[in-house]
């Protein structure tokens, strides 16, 4: 059996990796480089490489952002951590109106080799500023890569296409991931922009991301139980959508399930029905999605819990869907 | 022209000569707006060449510049061909980013211009990141901005990041006494330069409306920088002679200063200077030969194509 990694293991080796093989590449972020990063992410790699390619910035995020667009735009290739996604609202600006608008301003003539690391999502009780999904923050933005690894194979690979790639990629790290095992070689989506297939399955696809493939994975376990075969995609990158991996799941199930860590209200789970609809339509016996709700993100316990959409929320959804609609 | 060897008459002309280029352009894109040529909003830089002009003089190749959206001044001194510029105005396919940009959102990367930025602080947080790259070069970035920027946390979390790193950034704020309509004092704690000096950051307040002297100040304090000092941080007290934008007329304004700036506008100082050395002939010669380029640039502006619709590609690269 090959050797299991964490998830934060396997993002600190694309980070090591990047960082040996291109001198150009720089990382940044709050106690990123001595303490090591807040998810210990980063440990160990500011004692191999020095203050010159890892350092700590001030709390300062529409700085630390515009630095890093700046950099990117002028040789170097930024890995900036932004420690909490929520912190992103501060980096807007940089992110929205500078990173991603350059390349079509200039012609498609300087790319913007920008990374942002970021730790998203609720279920760690931090309540209504520490946890939330910042996705659909940004999936409205041209010009804008997100990618959102669940295994640690898919995060060491993303976040290497991440740094690799010629224009802004922001990568997301869920909180309840960093500890989750897993082998490096095992299947891992190619590059941005690929979904993979979780567990095949006939009669349903759920589509998720994230947390959320481990959860429709036990939910298409219990489903197993009740005799319904759920197909999982593992969406791996949230913008662009990876198409064709959703409708040829779609035209084999006929059903679609989405769930989404994030509220309802504008969350990219419509955008992936939206696919399914414009273009599968002919497909479809039964399309729906399954969010958080549209409130802020309650902080004890069994609130927090009750929010987020488990397994048995989305074996239960399934469920009921199939004995109304079959 | 090379300007290290210029002596002090030849000098001036040219740094004259660029500031017509300036105004010359400004005053042709005002009666372009008006004539529906020009589309959406233009903040024009009239009033203010002796600091675009003055600065960029004393920038060498490498050095890379961030300004904001009245940036047309800056994009011309550092040395973009008037043609480019007012065609991307027109929305033109000639214009420097074939029409993409318009006014607010320029971006010259061969004249070592890294964007203007509509964004009122965004130039400081680019000019911030470029100048962590060219850390160590000899080069510096230099970052233009208005006195309505310094209360945005960009200025303050900008400046901290600068100085904690030693970045080879100057800070050039542009102080012409009003953030839009509003004037500067009645929305500002404290002087300008006590905020970058809270924060050992070193200053230098410089008349901006004497090209010589901005010049001067810009030799001296981008020597600093290359030398590895850290950023400086200049404010340049200055006037626009028009509205913020395209519909405002500056009623705003006391009455009477607005002369009282016209009467120190930098175009006349520098003639005036050139005039008393005996240069009247030359001083009149630049003007017809600015006033004829511009004449030109313009008609081949105007007669340039708009771009062809066409599918943007999002994320090729």
């Amino acid at each position: 059996m090959s050797k299991q990694v964490e998830f934060r293991v396997a993002l600190r080796e694309a980070l090591d990796e990047a960082l040996a093989e291109d001198e150009s590449v720089v990382v940044f972020g709050e106690d990123v480089a001595e303490a090591g990063g807040v998810f210990a992410v980063t440990t160990g790699l500011f004692a191999k490489y020095g203050s010159a390619r890892i350092f700590d910035t001030p709390i300062s995020e529409l700085a630390m952002t515009g630095a890093a667009f700046g950099a990117a735009i002028s040789g170097m290739r930024p890995v900036l951590e932004i420690m909490f996604g929520d912190f992103l609202a501060l980096s807007m600006d940089s992110l929205i109106n500078q990173a991603s608008k350059f390349w079509f301003l200039t012609g498609e003539r300087q790319s913007v080799p920008l990374t942002i690391r970021s730790v998203v999502g609720a279920g760690g009780r931090f309540g209504a500023i520490h946890s939330q999904m910042p996705i659909s923050w940004l999936t409205g933005i041209p010009g804008l890569k997100i990618v959102a690894p669940s295994t640690p194979a898919a995060a060491k690979v993303l976040l290497r296409a991440a740094i690799a790639d010629p224009n802004p990629v922001i990568v997301f790290e869920h909180k309840r991931l960093y500890t989750k095992k897993g082998a490096l070689d095992t299947p891992a989506p190619a590059g941005i922009g690929q979904a993979t297939i979780a567990r095949e399955g006939s009669d349903i696809t759920l589509v998720s991301a994230m947390k959320g493939v481990d959860d429709s994975l036990q939910a298409a376990e219990a489903l197993a139980a009740e005799g319904i075969s759920a197909e999982v995609i593992d969406l791996q990158t949230i913008r662009p959508l990876d198409k064709e991996t959703i409708l040829a799941s779609l035209a084999k199930t006929n059903r679609i399930t989405v769930v989404e860590e994030g509220p309802r209200t504008g969350g990219w789970a419509g955008e992936v029905l939206a696919v399914a609809v414009e273009e599968g339509l002919d497909q479809i016996d039964d399309a729906s999605r399954i969010a958080t709700a549209d409130t802020p993100i309650p902080y004890s316990p069994p609130l927090e819990d009750d929010f987020l959409p488990g397994p048995a929320r989305i074996a239960a959804h399934v469920l009921a869907r199939a004995s109304r609609s079959l | 022209m090379s300007l290290k060897a210029a002596t002090d008459i030849e000098l001036t002309l040219e740094l004259y000569r660029r500031m017509l280029v300036i105004r010359g352009v400004e005053d042709r894109i005002q009666a372009l707006f008006l004539k529906g040529e020009v589309f959406g909003t233009t903040h024009l830089y009239s009033g203010q060449e002796a600091v675009a002009v003055g600065f960029a003089s004393a920038l060498e190749e490498g050095d890379r510049v961030a300004c904001t959206y009245r940036g047309h001044g800056h994009m011309l001194a550092l040395g973009l061909q008037p043609q480019a510029l007012i065609a991307e105005l027109l929305g033109r396919s000639t214009g420097v980013n074939g029409g993409r940009a318009g006014s607010m959102n320029m971006v010259d990367l061969d004249h070592g211009h890294v964007g203007c930025y509509g964004i009122v602080g965004g130039s400081i947080a680019a000019a911030t990141g470029v100048a962590l790259a060219l850390r160590g070069s000899g080069k510096i970035a230099v970052a233009y901005f208005g006195d309505g920027t310094t209360n945005q946390a960009y200025f303050f979390e900008c400046l901290n990041f600068a100085k904690v790193f030693e970045l080879p950034l100057l800070f050039v704020c542009e102080n012409n006494g009003y953030g839009e309509y509003t004037p500067m004092a009645a929305v500002t704690a404290g002087e300008i330069v006590a905020r970058a000096q809270a924060m050992e950051i070193p200053t230098l307040i410089v008349d901006g409306m004497d090209v010589q002297a901005t010049r001067a100040a810009a030799l001296e304090v981008a020597a600093t920088i290359r030398a590895g000092a850290g950023p400086v941080f200049v404010e340049a007290r200055t006037y626009r002679f028009v509205g913020h934008s395209r519909s405002d007329p500056g009623r705003y304004r006391p009455e009477g200063e607005l002369d009282t700036w016209r009467a120190r506008d930098p175009l006349a100082l520098a003639a005036a200077w050139l005039r008393e050395q005996g240069e009247e002939r030359r001083v009149s010669e630049t003007e017809a030969a600015v006033e004829a380029e511009l004449t030109a640039a313009e008609s081949a502006a105007l007669g340039a194509p708009f771009p062809e619709p066409r599918e943007f590609s999002e994320f090729k690269a």
